[in-house]
């Protein structure tokens, strides 16, 4: 392709998404929407004149060397979205524990603001994460400079926008309602828009490679972003009222609706915090550890047993309900068999530390990464063993689930960001180390306390919830009105609030950490700093 | 297959995760929409009024199901707490679903008749005046919030496009029906009744005759939510999954 013909294409689409945010703010009524609107048009506008500045500029001599701007700001976004998401997930902790701190307004309840919540840490933290890491990656593994001048920085602007129309429209009640699923159809086109950007880029890259082969991180980053696209596409097919209001109607109903947004709810979870972390495990994990990936033939057994097996697992949400027995009992069963290669990988991981255990004790960053896998592993049991259909009447609909999920998300992909983003940032700045590894050991062990209370207070307030709704007197009668369960929760609650702010305080310490490492002085060149390596012109 | 190979590829390699990622959902979601009894044929469902769907809105807009479920499984414990199990067919109108995976409060499913008008409008507003110990969030501010009709015919055109079986005149009257299914004196009901059979309830919810709120519509809604299936005259047969 052409430099004019990529630029063209570029602009075409910043073209439309500005006209998108320039309808929005033209006809549509209400504040939130209104002030999208304007987010839109002002963020493609900037966008399109960058384009057409670009343009008109003599064709710019590409440095030869890594892209790592764009990276860096990826690593901010993800530790500003992480500290806001993180501080929001414990506030709504602190409103079941407090009921009154809701305020009993339309922005401030609790249902408002939990998908406010989920979508800071899935997408904010956790996506961003994903991009950063991603972008160090694949030019490092291919020894090639991003494709694109421009392209990254679209990608990752783009994505940021997404994630701050949908957090700011949930307090104004602009939301689907689907879990994790919940921005409107003008955010999810926006992410659709950036997500073909996204993949032209990494295949593109992945193109310009050095090296023959394709690494392995690289095919995690690829599931990611391939899954992520075709599960957004499918799940958010929706038919909007109208311009003028942001709602609209997902076109599935019922039950067909409900299994199309397990598939997509359980494979979010299984192809954004699963593979897209695998992929960032699998290179910084060897990196930190300088030892070599224990088993090639495991990571390709690993890598195709997720990609077929987490799509057919979704089910496994909706046992004894109104979706027909089969796909029931079909998703139970591929969620068993998802233990062998989700441990494979555990093994793998695990086993690369082989030779390097003594950097577990002295380097916090790989202590993240083992402990990280600690909890993969852990919840990807847990995971298989809540899918079985008698194991899910006791742990459905009650806190168990909350705390399976944030065993995997406190545990497991926080924990890999962390070790990984502590790794890399002294890498991308250029700096001799991180600012403090005491900082580093601290946030270390909040992090780890923070979540074994957290995770410990969920088991608690989910089984004793369930056996309490099961619980019956000799006559016949249940024993516990439901209230009498809610009474229960209580002191559990508190437990998981003061988990999380543990947790917070943690990641606090962290962010000032990268912060002070960011400001802290260059290290000198000393000339043994691996670049791209030359490659034909295109 | 040589795995050397394909990893040289990177086209082949994103096309083999497509193929390979696509087949569960072909197995397990497509079946869905062409095998027949995946919905059962029961007597009784029919669209939501427009009243009802600006109260399911509105339920969708505050969050509930971030803490309330509508999928009654069946299970002895389930069943004899909130009701019959929920059947495919009383969410085949559903867009989205609203079946939750917490429950953080009671499940929905079936809360229509449970309580009075009065009880909902006490309880959403102060959750804890009515239910000691109760954690949810109150919802005064529905009640001082007058009820926007303009878009609801949009809406039942939307909705109407992707399945929904409104008639023409039944859109283009969705803002008076709503109004009218909240006139104190049911002065209309006859023509409401013929439009959208007789489930419809019909009187003021919120206990403000003179203004529709989304109090209102909420109420409403709450109020039909599974109450439309005749479950007494359930035939098994119907049921056959």
């Amino acid at each position: 392709m052409t430099r004019d013909l990529q630029l063209l294409i570029l602009a075409l689409a910043t073209f439309v998404v500005f006209v998108m945010g320039a309808a929005i703010l033209g006809l549509g009524r209400g504040t939130g929407y209104v002030l999208h609107g304007w987010l839109i048009a002002a963020a493609a506008g900037w966008g399109l004149l960058k384009v057409i500045g670009h343009w008109s500029d003599p064709e710019p001599v590409v440095p030869f060397e890594y892209q790592d701007r764009v990276i860096k700001v990826g690593v901010l976004a993800c530790f500003a979205w992480g500290v806001f998401g993180f501080t929001i997930g414990d506030v709504l902790a602190w409103q079941l524990a407090i009921p009154d701190l809701n305020g009993d307004m339309a922005g401030s309840n609790f249902g408002r603001i939990r998908p406010m919540h989920t979508t800071a840490v899935i997408f904010g933290f956790g996506g961003n994460a994903l991009i950063a890491t991603s972008f160090y990656v694949v030019q490092r593994t291919s020894r090639a400079r991003l494709a694109g001048e421009l392209l990254p920085w679209f990608v990752l602007g783009g994505y940021n926008l997404f994630v701050v129309l949908a957090v700011s429209g949930y307090p104004f009640g602009i939301t689907q309602s689907k879990e994790y699923a919940e921005p409107e159809w003008y955010a999810d086109l926006i992410l659709l828009v950036t997500w073909v950007g996204y993949f032209t880029l990494y295949m593109r890259t992945l193109a310009r490679r050095v090296e023959p082969h394709i690494y392995v991180a690289n095919w995690y980053y690829l599931g990611f972003i391939v899954v992520i696209a075709m599960l957004h596409v499918v799940n958010n097919l929706a038919v909007p009222v109208s311009i003028s209001v942001p709602k609209s109607y997902p076109i599935f109903a019922g039950v067909q609706d409900a299994m199309t947004q397990w598939w997509y709810g359980h494979n979010a979870v299984g192809f954004l915090l699963t593979a897209g972390f695998l992929g960032m495990m699998y290179y910084f994990l060897p990196k930190a550890a300088e030892r070599p990936i224990y088993s090639y033939r495991m990571s390709i057994l690993g890598f195709w047993g997720i990609t077929f097996l987490y799509l057919w697992a979704g089910s496994h949400h909706l046992h004894y309900t109104a979706l027909p027995d089969w796909v029931q009992y079909l998703g139970m069963t591929m969620s068993i068999i998802l233990l062998v290669p989700s441990w494979g990988t555990v093994f793998n991981g695990l086993l690369t530390l082989n030779g390097a255990w003594d950097k577990v004790r002295t380097d916090p960053a790989l202590r993240f990464m083992m402990v990280a896998i600690l909890f993969y592993g852990l919840t990807t049991f847990e995971g298989s063993f809540m899918a079985l259909r008698s194991v899910n009447t006791l742990s459905h609909y009650t806190d168990w689930t909350v705390g399976h999920v944030h065993a995997g998300a406190l545990g497991w992909v926080a924990f890999m960001t962390f070790g990984s983003m502590y790794k890399m940032v002294p890498w991308v700045w250029k700096r001799d180390g991180i600012y403090s590894l005491r900082l580093e050991a601290w946030h270390f062990w909040l992090a780890l306390s923070g979540t074994l209370i957290y995770v410990g207070a969920m088991w608690n307030s989910g089984i004793t919830q369930s056996l309490m709704w099961q619980t019956y007197e000799p006559s016949g009668v249940f024993t516990y009105a439901f209230i009498d369960t809610v009474d229960a929760m209580i002191p559990y609650y508190w437990m998981r609030a003061i988990g999380g702010l543990l947790y917070l305080i943690g990641a606090l310490i962290g962010a000032y950490n990268i912060a002070m490492t960011v400001r802290g002085a260059r290290r000198p060149e000393d000339g043994t700093e691996a670049g791209p390596l030359a490659q034909p012109a295109e | 297959m040589d795995h050397a190979k394909l990893e040289r590829h990177g086209v082949a390699f994103a096309f083999a995760i497509l193929g390979v990622a696509s087949l569960g959902g072909l197995f397990e979601i497509a079946p869905l929409f062409t095998i027949e009894n995946t919905v059962e044929r029961v007597q009784g469902m029919r669209p939501y009024t427009p009243l009802e769907l600006a109260g399911r809105d509105i339920y969708v807009r505050e969050g509930c199901y971030a803490c309330h479920s509508q999928m009654i499984r069946t299970l002895r414990s389930d069943v004899e707490r909130y009701g019959h199990f929920s059947l495919a067919a009383e969410s085949m109108y559903d867009h989205p679903h609203q079946w939750g995976s917490k429950r953080t409060g009671p499940d929905l499913a079936r809360i229509g008749g449970k309580y009075s008008d009065d009880w909902h409008v006490a309880h959403l507003s102060a959750p804890r005046d009515t239910v000691p110990g109760s954690v949810m969030p109150g919802y005064g501010f529905l009640a001082e919030a007058r009820l926007n009709t303009e878009t609801l015919p949009q809406s039942l055109a939307a909705l109407a496009r992707i399945g929904v079986p409104y008639t023409s005149e039944q859109i283009t009257g969705a803002a008076r029906d709503a109004v009218r299914q909240a006139d104190a004196e049911a002065e209309y009901e006859d023509d409401l009744w013929d439009s959208y059979g007789h489930t419809v309830q019909i009187r003021d919810f919120d206990g403000d005759p003179d203004r529709l709120t989304e109090m209102d519509a909420l109420v409403a809604y709450l109020q039909m939510l599974g109450s439309l299936v005749d479950l007494e005259n359930l035939r098994l047969e119907d049921l056959n999954q």
